[in-house]
């Protein structure tokens, strides 16, 4: 045999051979992007899951500039002002992690290590506004009656339009509250924490002050008033408050103030695995940021290392850039 | 020749390997591809004797067995099995068959051996993740398994554990924690899972060795990476399936839950759609069948053609019917549906796209017989149990035609003839798949040769017997009867199918103990059995290059360059002699000859 024997494949990238990446990529950064796609379509099933309940419920959905109105420090309404900072915050942190790889390809080892630095912070103040967001969403503002049927009613002042907070009308009263227990043996549920007014006091606070009317989820489809809640006048009022349950303050799991309580459930849960995937990516970032410190990259000859966690940052970013779209703008 | 240096990193530089760095956390694809075999053929051993359990019951309703007693303990009183661990067994049979055995023990068995082997690596592209993936599996495996000794007993909603049922800790025994267990199996299942396809693809498209171009390599590689490509994209969504149930269990959101009444009292849980988890659910689940039986096609593609001593007949239509069917298989989950309530329009789009699927599959058919048409068949054990596999494929396969129709699958859903259809074609095809797998690739992973004539026992029994458990259930099920349920006595329209389900049933038994064989054929030839030569097969793809006794990095100087596909068996000159004088097979790493002309395939 002629000692050149050709292998018929020389010339094609995807030919074989050690010397050939057909998609220009080491095996771990292969490795990040197939996970990407892995863990891109787990969101994927969540928007799904979120867009299939919201869709079922289009008509009777919260209002996101209704509900995350607040930002630290001051009072007032500023509907959607935080998240923003927030997510340009994020957006910022992917920026300065695309510096940090275009460093490390340059090997400017302290330019690596400031930008990751930066990274690292940027990352940290997310998942800390994230924090904050979501106690803020569990305190709630203005308080509500759920209804038998599950429904929440809220209220508005007659004369400005304003919502009334339940404690700027609940008359209190001098209630004696039985507490259920083991001991007495009636079945009961197991209750945590009492919200400030009972029932009786909020219907009674309503009754004594006319300038106060309650206002459905459902959402106005016609007329001047499309697209805001369904605002009832005193005696609709009055008629739907005779089916109340439990007063609501702030959101959890089961209640919502706010309205639907998939609403609740799906901005936790969504919020919260991307908030999960925000944390991990900050502690991986750490250890990055410590090894670059070290010079272990330096050492290796090349900041793959940077590149791959940087995709994984991106990916987090832009899975945020949809849970924004889909859970504050539209 | 500038090959010398790239392949010169020969990773001869043995560590000393102590037994736990050999055996057991090893990062040697080859032991780690044992290990998974190993693993999934205990777990299946579980499966089919759990399988034989309920069929005693379906056959002889209420009937005492000493054996269930032994068993089940206080789930048999008196000998007569509980209708609680009835369903349990249903459903523990379910999952463990369709993801312990048909997913992980035959992709991660046969990827994990060939991938590297047949393309020509040195092992996989990251050997800690591969043995991460395994021990995962394990840990999922010991899980599901410590949910069998739970006091209330495993999950019981079926291997699909749709809720309500398996999200209400109190709706039956199986709720509680043995559902919780079972989850939580299914979580590290996925990550296992996850971790091994991302190995497999990427050791695909960047470790192949020069010359094996993307057309030349056999057909097994091809299926396993279009498997582990579906598994990163299906999985992921019953991930997500998952965990919104557990929210659902243990937190009270209401994502699949709404509107429940127990014992007179309202639940809390309003909104939510157990359709939803549905949808989540299948768009696993089709895909998911898949999983199991591309690997299973891939590898009977290359025992066929090896047998047959023939190319294999159109080969860039294998491969292009295998994207076809990956692709069409994230979009026909729809078809599970067809009765859930689901909107009647989806359901006639999803009659249509699976439909579809019935032309890349019946390409796939005729080219194995094609392939084996005029051959010089080599009846080996594999060959046997190849064609197995195309017979159960097709009659499996024919029934799909008719459930995937949605105006004819609503009248036969959940009876047995769906048990009937998913049992031949994804159930029998894919074990035939992996046994022809085991019996193929024995040589390869234990140095010894399986015996024969017990491989001819063994499929005889298991060839008859499978047909004779699943046939007359297509009858069982067009008489309208449900699976799932404990006992049918209490319809009389069925007293006169008891005769059926009785031949069913020793059907079963017969062919349980057909396994038997195989498993002592398997333990027995491991230690006592024939030492086998380099190239038993004569076949032509890189493995077989190999030295018998495994060594880290495979082979024990360069990596064998490629200079051909896979499948040139009884290729003859212009001369009409064969290639290589007086053998019908040139291998992979052999140059063009003189006077060969080199085909386009």
């Amino acid at each position: 045999m002629d000692t050149t024997v050709k292998t018929g494949t020389e010339e094609n990238v995807w030919g074989g051979g050690s010397d050939k990446k057909p998609l220009g990529a080491s095996y771990g950064k292969m490795m990040m992007w197939f996970f990407i796609v892995s863990d891109a379509l787990t969101f994927s099933g969540f928007i799904a899951s979120y867009s299939f309940a919201r869709f079922k419920f289009a008509d009777s959905w919260p209002i996101a500039d209704e509900v995350f109105t607040h930002i630290p420090l001051f009072h007032g309404n500023y509907p959607m002002i935080y998240v923003a900072f927030m997510t340009f915050v994020l957006i910022m942190s992917s920026v300065t992690m695309v510096l940090a790889v275009d460093a490390g390809h340059k090997m400017k080892k302290n330019s690596v290590i400031w930008y990751m630095f930066f990274t690292v912070i940027g990352g940290a103040i997310f998942v800390g506004s994230q924090a904050w967001e979501w106690a803020t969403f569990i305190q709630g503002d203005y308080g509500a009656i759920e209804t038998k049927g599950g429904r929440i009613l809220q209220f508005v002042k007659a004369d400005t339009g304003e919502r009334a907070a339940l404690k700027d009308f609940a008359t209190p009263l001098d209630e004696e509250r039985i507490d259920h227990t083991n001991s007495k043996g009636v079945w009961f549920f197991g209750e945590t924490t009492l919200p400030s007014f009972s029932v009786n006091e909020v219907v009674t606070g309503f009754k004594a002050n006319p300038n106060i009317l309650v206002r459905t989820e459902d959402i106005v489809q016609e007329g001047e008033r499309k697209g805001h809640k369904t605002l009832l006048n005193r005696s609709e009022s009055l008629e739907r408050l005779a089916g109340s349950k439990y007063v609501v303050e702030g959101a959890n799991l089961i209640h919502n103030e706010y309205g639907n309580r998939l609403f609740a459930d799906f901005f936790f849960f969504i919020t919260g695995f991307h908030g999960f995937h925000v944390l991990t990516g900050v502690l991986i970032n750490i250890i990055i940021f410590f090894n670059v410190i070290l010079g272990t990259y330096e050492r290796r000859g090349h900041y793959e290392m940077v590149e791959k966690v940087g995709l994984y940052w991106h990916f987090v970013d832009l899975v945020w850039v949809f849970v924004f779209t889909f859970f504050y703008l539209v | 020749m500038s090959g010398i240096q790239e392949h010169g990193d020969d990773h001869g530089h043995h560590h000393k390997e102590t037994f736990v760095t050999k055996y057991i956390f090893s990062q040697d694809h080859k032991m780690i591809a044992k290990q998974y075999l190993i693993t999934g053929l205990i777990m299946g051993f579980i499966g089919i004797a759990m399988s034989l359990m309920f069929r005693m019951q379906l056959a002889w309703p209420g009937q005492s067995f000493a054996i269930f007693e032994t068993l089940l303990g206080k789930w048999a009183p008196g000998g007569v099995m509980d209708a609680d661990v009835y369903l349990a067994l249903v459903t523990i049979h379910g999952t463990i068959m369709v993801f312990f055995v048909l997913t992980a023990g035959l992709s991660g068995t046969f990827s994990n051996l060939l991938i590297p082997l047949q393309i020509g690596a040195r092992d996989m592209a990251s050997g800690f993740l591969n043995m991460i993936s395994y021990w995962l599996f394990f840990l999922s495996a010991v899980i599901m398994l410590c949910s069998l000794f739970v006091e209330a007993g495993p999950a019981s909603a079926g291997w699909t554990v749709y809720p309500p049922l398996s999200a209400l800790p109190m709706a039956q025994s199986g709720s509680g924690m043995g559902m919780t267990l079972w989850l939580t199996s299914m979580a590290i299942f996925i990550a296992s899972s996850l971790l091994g396809s991302l190995n497999y693809i990427v050791t695909v498209i960047n470790l192949r060795t020069k010359g094996m171009s993307m057309t030349r390599l056999p057909l097994t590689i091809w299926a396993f990476l279009v498997t582990a490509i579906i598994g990163v994209v299906s999985f992921p969504v019953l991930f997500s399936a998952a965990l919104l149930l557990i929210m659902d269990r243990s937190f009270g959101t209401s994502f699949f839950l709404s509107d429940i009444f127990i014992q007179g009292e309202v639940l809390h849980y309003q909104g939510g759609s157990p359709v939803l988890y549905e949808h989540l659910f299948w768009f696993l689940g089709h895909p998911e069948v898949y999983i199991v039986i591309l690997p299973a096609m891939g590898i009977v593609s290359e025992i066929m053609a090896n047998n047959a001593r023939k190319p294999i007949f159109g080969y860039r239509a294998m491969i292009m019917s295998i994207i076809a069917i990956a692709f069409l298989s994230t979009i026909v989950w729809g078809h599970h549906m067809f009765i859930s309530g689901m909107n009647p329009f989806l359901g006639s789009v999803f009659t249509f796209t699976t439909l579809l699927i019935a032309i890349p599959s019946a390409v796939k058919a005729f080219n194995w017989i094609t392939t084996i048409w005029k051959g010089n068949l080599q009846m080996n054990p594999a060959m046997l149990f190849s064609i197995g596999f195309v017979s159960t494929f097709i009659s499996g396969g024919l029934t799909g035609i008719v459930l995937g129709d949605s105006t004819l699958d609503i009248n036969v859903h959940d009876t047995y003839f769906v048990v009937a259809h998913f049992h031949l074609v994804m159930g029998i095809s894919a074990l035939y798949g992996l046994l022809a797998g085991v019996y193929h690739w024995f040589p390869k992973m234990f140095g010894k040769m399986m015996n024969k004539n017990l491989g001819y026992v063994h499929f005889w029994i298991t060839a008859v017997c499978a047909y004779g458990v699943f046939f007359p259930m297509h009858f069982v099920g067009m008489a309208g009867v449900p699976r799932r349920y404990y006992e049918n006595t209490a319809f009389p329209m069925f007293d006169e199918l008891t005769d059926v389900n009785i031949l069913i049933t020793v059907f079963a038994l017969v062919a349980g103990l057909a396994q038997l064989v195989f498993v002592g054929n398997f333990i027995y030839s491991i230690f006592y059995g024939k030492k086998a030569e380099q190239n038993p097969w004569k076949a032509n793809t890189l493995e077989w290059t190999t030295p018998v006794e495994h060594i880290h990095g495979n082979w024990p100087g360069e990596i064998p360059h490629v200079y051909r596909w896979s499948y040139d068996y009884s290729k003859t000159k212009e001369n009409g002699e064969y290639v290589l004088p007086g053998q019908d097979y040139v291998p992979q790493n052999v140059p063009l000859q003189d006077g060969e002309e080199a085909l386009e395939h």
